[in-house]
């Protein structure tokens, strides 16, 4: 890309260095790590951890898809095969998705964009790095110990009465991981309410402090509930006791509710940090203030009101009331309005901008039109009649995978390497970059696109066998899934090469407005050597030229 | 709206770097909070939102109990009259006894009395283990008369009553079987709200010593205040299950 066509604003690479001091270089050794209190330093142990176990959960959705390039059940035996869909769902969701962006990216950026030194409370937040790590443990030691085969739904009484493996080991992982999630919740939400710099206001601050305040919230109201209904499986498990077993007196619809109580939720958790990355990434690559800011950001906490209102819509075939579903599915279809109010603000932020084409904003273009096939065929499951058609078939899978593959983890990756030059000081290859995104974009609609025309030809979820007229299709899904595996590692080669080759990226690389791009890169330990009084909101482009203009005056 | 949130945030640069000086004064104050006030706010905040939290958590287990206290009525009404009011009633008192030595050991730190800090935080710890000392005879009557769910769990009681001496309706044996959920849901939620007791009997003792170091006598008392709200928190809660464990269903004279 020659420069004309790039906003990539390197300083001279002959001459510039990393700062002496930042975070990165403030204490030396591994305990200096492992002690540390700086948001910036546990954002890094927390995106090594989520690495790790999102490769690991991807090894086994690598096993599911070569198991299902057959219709016969030949690779593994059926409750193997139980047991790696199970695990993948419980280490993706509980152990990726839903720290991803709130605990790597929130982490790092939240106290940087809104003025402050830390988060509100530092220990707090190693100590939810420590929790996340031990619930992690327990799910290796369930894995190794033998696996579980409950789904990542805990589903009763299949996961209190019929089964026989390691559904305790496994329930007190997530038990604890619940709680980190809790701790990264109230942080944020204490430190966007009370540390805010003199002058940021509400709604000056940039839409990815707004989306993680409405995903924190959700954190905070929603994992509680979860928790305990663990604590009621694992002791109907121990004790033996009829709370959700029907032969006992228990009732498995309770279980649903609480279940899904929080679990629904959990979705616009895993969702919303990542739209609060495109909403950055969006408005930097196309040098224009977000098209409607307000309405973006009441959007997120709309979408997390309405987000505890849907739960039932998991359950219209379990036996709830006719009229409890009529209206389950009404609020369902409005949790898409929000959803599309988010959507069209970035189309129209797009329009008559001045795009360009970084990787970042690739992987943004890629959120977009992925997570609004997602979002699109959510509505779709949300009216009654097509979901008893549709559910448990393999339109579910592609669905959720839609919104949380093609939309959370493309976000993700946009922010991972839009914020890279931030977090290291040194700059992607962008060439590789490039091709990474457009891989992991073909890679993704060749794996979850046949799925959706398998769920509607009939094809059930959570089967290893199939009839031999659904091959065709699965291969294609096979295929897609080693293209989006290649896309998958090869970041993690030309990210770990950058770290010590990469250009250096200076502090504002991309010529964005907010507050963390105004500071060295990668920043000191306390982000800002004196409190910043902030004067203009997170997307005030003239604001930076202004400032730009008067940097070249005072230097020349 | 705008101004209603800056309002929260009065110090201008002026004031955030005179508070960089005062910062020295408090070993307290931590470092990357501008003002004490601020410190003092954000634990607060945070309390609040962990309280909030934890009522979502028992929020599950109620809403289990009222579901099933509407399946199995009869169950529930026979086993919660083999709960003992008086007992139930004297811990209900003897918790809120220690609720009220905690708020004074609040108000002793916020006047800077470290003697009667010390004093109130221990007598807010003897009167919660008084009320987990109560709860352990409870407990251990359960046990005697083999209500604790499980294996040794006996429902004979509920199918003839009159054998053992009870006015109450003798159940059919089915009915009978469902005052385990009863007892399963009785175990649960006292004996969670008995575990947050455990906790918060053990930060009591790491706060009096604390205290008793003077720790709390030159103006920081956040822990105390945010540990105060915890400790009301336990109490509301066990208000909650009083009337809705012991006392529903029960009539003067029964």
């Amino acid at each position: 890309m020659s420069a004309t066509h790039t906003i990539v604003n390197l300083p001279d690479q002959r001459t510039a260095t990393i700062p002496k001091r930042n975070y990165l270089n403030n204490e030396d050794g591994l305990l200096s790590w492992l002690f540390t209190g700086d948001h910036k330093r546990i954002a890094i142990l927390y995106l090594i951890s989520i690495t790790f176990f999102f490769f690991i959960g991807g090894a086994f959705a690598g096993l599911i898809r070569l198991e299902l390039l057959t219709p016969q059940p030949d690779l593994v035996a059926s409750d193997t095969y139980n047991k790696f869909f199970s695990m993948h769902g419980i280490i993706m969701v509980f152990l990726f998705l839903v720290p991803s962006v709130p605990a790597t990216l929130g982490n790092f950026l939240i106290p940087i964009m809104v003025g402050a030194k830390d988060l509100a409370f530092p220990k707090v937040n190693l100590l939810s790095w420590y929790l996340y790590w031990i619930g992690g443990l327990f799910t290796m030691a369930a894995l190794v110990l033998g696996g579980v085969d409950t789904g990542w739904t805990f589903t009763t009484p299949l996961s209190t009465h019929y089964l026989n493996t390691h559904v305790v080991t496994a329930a007190t992982g997530v038990f604890i991981i619940g709680f980190s999630s809790i701790f990264t919740g109230l942080n944020f939400i204490v430190t966007i309410h009370r540390m805010r710099a003199p002058g940021m206001t509400w709604f000056r601050m940039p839409l990815f402090c707004w989306s993680n305040y409405a995903a924190s919230i959700l954190m905070v109201l929603g994992t509680p509930v979860l928790a305990i209904t663990l604590v009621l499986v694992a002791l109907e498990r121990l004790v033996g006791i009829g709370v959700f077993d029907p032969t006992k007196g228990g009732d498995p619809l309770l279980f649903q509710h609480l279940f899904w109580f929080y679990s629904h939720p959990a979705v616009y958790i895993m969702i919303l940090p990542g739209m609060g990355v495109i909403s950055e990434v969006i408005s930097t690559f196309s040098r224009k203030r977000v098209f409607g800011y307000t309405a973006v950001a009441f959007s997120s906490v709309a979408i997390a009101l309405f987000g505890f209102f849907v739960w039932a819509h998991h359950m219209f075939i379990m036996g709830v009331s006719n009229y409890s579903a009529l209206v389950f599915s009404l609020l369902t279809m409005l949790v898409a309005v929000p959803s599309a109010i988010k959507i069209f603000n970035w189309a129209f932020t797009l329009q008559k901008g001045s795009i360009t084409f970084e990787t970042p904003m690739l992987y943004a273009f890629g959120f977009l039109g992925l997570f609004t096939i997602g979002g699109m065929t959510g509505v779709f499951l949300g009216a009654l009649g097509m979901d008893i058609h549709l559910t448990e078939t393999y339109f579910i899978v592609a669905h959720f995978h839609f919104v949380m593959v093609g939309g959370m983890l493309m976000a993700f990756l946009a922010g991972i390497h839009f914020w890279w030059p931030k977090m290291t000081g040194r700059m992607y290859p962008e060439s590789l970059s490039k091709l990474a995104a457009v891989t992991t974009f073909i890679g993704f609609n060749l794996t979850f696109l046949p799925q959706f025309i398998l769920g509607y030809l009939g094809m059930p979820r959570r089967y290893h066998a199939y009839p031999p007229e659904f091959q065709v299709l699965n291969v294609l899904s096979t295929a897609g899934a080693t293209v989006l595996g290649v896309g998958y590692m090869l970041p993690l080669l030309y990210l770990g090469w950058s770290l010590k080759y990469g250009a250096i990226a200076g502090n504002n690389p991309w010529q964005a407005t907010g507050l963390e791009w105004q500071i060295q890169s990668p920043p000191l330990t306390e982000n800002f050597i004196e409190t910043p009084v902030v004067d203009h909101e997170a997307y005030d482009y003239e604001w930076l030229a202004h400032k730009t203009a008067q940097e070249v005056t005072t230097v020349g | 709206m705008d101004n209603a949130i800056v309002a929260t945030h009065p110090h201008t640069h002026e004031t955030a770097v005179a508070a960089e000086h005062e910062h020295v004064v408090l070993p307290q104050h931590r470092h990357h909070f501008e003002t004490k006030e601020q410190q003092r706010e954000a634990a607060t905040f945070g309390m609040w939102l962990f309280l909030l939290t934890e009522i979502m958590f028992f929020g599950g287990l109620f809403f289990a109990y009222l579901l099933y206290r509407n399946w199995y009525h009869d169950a529930f009404v026979v086993s919660s009259n083999q709960l003992s009011i008086p007992l139930g009633a004297a811990n209900t008192a003897i918790l809120i006894t220690s609720g009220f030595f905690m708020a004074l050991g609040v108000w002793a730190a916020e006047v800077q009395k470290k003697g009667l800090l010390v004093l109130f935080l221990v007598l807010t710890t003897f009167f919660g283990v008084a009320f987990l000392g109560i709860k352990a005879v409870e407990y251990h009557e359960k046990w005697e008369k083999h209500h604790i769910p499980g294996a040794h769990f006996d429902v004979s009681q509920f199918i003839n009553p009159q054998a053992y001496g009870l006015k109450e309706k003798p159940l059919a044996p089915d009915m009978a079987q469902k005052t385990q959920v009863f007892f399963f849901l009785y175990f649960a939620m006292t004996g969670m709200h008995a575990f947050h007791m455990v906790l918060g009997i053990g930060l009591l003792f790491w706060l009096t010593w604390r205290a008793n170091r003077g720790e709390f006598s030159s103006g920081y008392v956040a822990p105390i205040e945010n540990f105060g709200l915890y400790w009301h928190f336990v109490d509301i809660v066990w208000l909650f299950l009083f009337p809705l464990l012991y006392l529903i269903n029960r009539h003067p004279g029964y």
